[in-house]
């Protein structure tokens, strides 16, 4: 790996399908390109370990997957310098970018960042959330892509999404024992999506959805109209309790509980920025306000890919070529006319990509019970903060999730709210009777990855820096 | 509990909490753990109660541990090195470490 330098022209930040392609474009129109990532190996955590896996059947993890490898060898001769094992813990309005590699923190400029961090997965307090067994479904596929690593014993998945399928198909192929696959999709939600259906039925979802929940079905007992869930155990988990609609409860034996409600843009780095969000009422969560090209509500600062609003692997890699093209008009590498001629067909293969998109997130609209928790679960992990104790706080007249910060430290643990932000969002809006766009977010601040302070130290700093700590 | 559905690169040994594991050369030190029946990473600073790797991605923070003295390290961001000295964090915040 080259040296990283004091300057860019263009920094990119993520090496998921977004982050690669805004990269391979931009350095190919002749921008001095920087990709920073956090992980070891590019593919972001869609195509995860894509260069790297030690599962060489490629049926297991299936070719949507195998799809990854068409985005790193043009990005590998594109001239983009590649810095993997990055942390990006900060980014100014003014383009400048704390970043810390292998232990040691720097500062460098841009003159224009593409933030590409992608998604995390929404989170599902239900009761024993936090004992050892219970895993994201993207947690077992990061194991199974990455490791080659297959959970042991009876497996339970929980929730609903297109990636809880995927999973466990991907499972079942590696051999895994699936006790049975617990759908929470709540029923009324097809009334919602049915409108939606018929340009579903146009797009590429469709076949591979009906094809990946067949193969699954035929396998496992699949229950439907899941209401509510709960990890059971003491010290780690050891069942699953659950009630089907028009059901008593039940108990099913588990020493893995996977659990998944669909993925949300992961903006902690592009809130601390400064960009303008709003809430998103389709999709229930926060999204950065961007133009068609990516363009934030900040000079400079551009967000491609699911960062940005959920729409998938696919329709994220259009949208990072669409932000590297206008990086680069943006820095005189083309004029407008150009661009728009680069961009034609990447915003036809968008459009197709985003084709029954919106289907899929009226269908698999989590229900309020799964993203309100019950008054004695955990809705912050980090604090150990509890539905109750937020619902008492607004009750004291608590307004709004940063003033719940001082009563009750919920996101202010290491995860910086990303596990409990969306939770506490909506708790204050329903009971307070208001929109989650009134109440807000935290209020998210650099650094938004730890480091520490001896990196912090080493960091080079100015005559003003030392006069105002310095004395005599 | 975790078992590998295909044999990968070199093997690398590191310890936990003094006990040699063995490992993956491509595993995160989160991956190893799990791997070799390790399934209890650090306990909470609040309560103390067990917590495990969640999301394998570095986002929530749960598999925090000691790597080679220096404390609180994602170990699902960390890759595994040969000889690397692994502990896990129990109980309340200590203050120096």
């Amino acid at each position: 790996m080259s040296a990283i330098r004091d300057r860019y022209d263009l920094a990119v930040i993520g090496a998921g399908p977004a982050g690669l392609a805004a990269a391979t474009t931009a350095a190919g129109l002749g921008l001095d390109t920087a990709l920073f990532d956090e992980q070891p190996a590019p593919g972001g955590q869609i195509y995860r370990a894509i260069t790297e896996t030690p599962l060489g059947e490629r049926s297991v993890l299936g070719e949507d997957y195998w799809h990854g490898t068409t985005l790193v060898e043009p990005f590998r001769q594109s001239g983009a310098q590649y810095v993997p094992g990055a942390t990006v813990w900060s980014v100014t309005r003014e383009g400048e970018i704390g970043v810390s590699v292998a232990g040691a923190a720097r500062l460098l400029r841009a003159r224009h960042v593409i933030l590409a961090t992608g998604a995390l997965e929404r989170p599902f307090p239900i009761p024993g959330w936090t004992l050892p067994g219970v895993m994201t479904c993207g947690a077992a596929q990061i194991l199974l892509k990455s490791s080659g690593l297959v959970a042991k014993g009876k497996v339970v998945l929980a929730g609903s999404g297109p990636l809880l399928w995927l999973i466990a198909a991907q499972y079942l192929r590696a051999g895994a024992e699936i006790a049975a696959l617990l759908d929470t999709t709540p029923a009324a939600n097809w009334t919602a999506a049915l409108p939606h259906l018929p340009c579903f039925l146009a797009s590429s979802y469709l076949a591979k959805g009906l094809t990946l929940i067949r193969e699954v079905r035929r396998r496992i007992p699949v229950i439907g109209r899941v209401m509510s869930l709960a990890a059971i155990g003491r010290e780690r988990v050891e069942g699953v309790a659950y009630r089907a609609f028009g059901d008593s409860e039940r108990r099913i034996p588990a020493d893995t509980l996977l659990l998944h409600q669909g993925v949300v843009p992961n903006i902690n780095l592009s809130s601390a920025i400064g960009c303008a969000h709003r809430w998103d009422a389709a999709q229930l969560c926060f999204r950065p306000e961007v133009d068609d090209w990516g363009m934030s509500s900040l000079d400079g600062i551009a967000i491609a890919g699911d960062g940005a609003g959920i729409s998938g692997a696919l329709a994220a890699e259009q949208r990072g070529h669409l932000a590297g093209l206008d990086a680069a008009r943006r820095l005189d590498k083309l004029d407008e006319e150009a661009r728009d001629r680069a961009a034609a067909p990447h915003a036809a293969a968008l459009a197709r990509a985003e084709r029954g998109r919106r289907f899929l997130d009226l269908l698999y609209r989590p229900a309020e019970g799964f993203r309100l928790p019950a008054p004695e679960t955990l809705a912050c992990r980090c604090e150990e903060v509890t539905a109750r104790q937020v619902l008492d706080a607004i009750a004291l007249g608590v307004q709004g999730p940063n003033q719940l910060k001082s009563f009750l430290r919920c996101g202010m643990g290491p995860c910086q709210g990303r596990l409990c932000g969306l939770t506490i969002t909506e708790l204050i809006a329903k009971a307070r009777g208001l929109s989650p766009d009134v109440v807000g977010y935290y209020r998210l601040r650099p650094p938004v990855k730890p480091i520490t302070l001896a990196e912090l130290a080493a960091l080079p700093h100015g005559e003003a820096a030392e006069k105002a700590v310095v004395r005599g | 509990m975790f078992r590998r559905a295909s044999e990968a690169g070199a093997r690398v040994s590191l310890s936990v909490d003094g006990t040699p594991i063995a490992a993956s050369a491509g595993d995160s030190v989160a991956a190893a753990l799990l791997a070799a029946g390790i399934t209890v990473c650090r306990t909470t600073p609040v309560s103390g109660a067990p917590r495990a790797p969640y999301c394998m991605m570095g986002i929530c923070f749960e598999c925090l541990v000691t790597i080679d003295g220096v404390g609180s390290r994602q170990a699902c961001l960390t890759r595994v090195r040969d000889g690397m000295r692994v502990e896990t964090q129990q109980g309340k915040r200590e203050a120096g470490r």
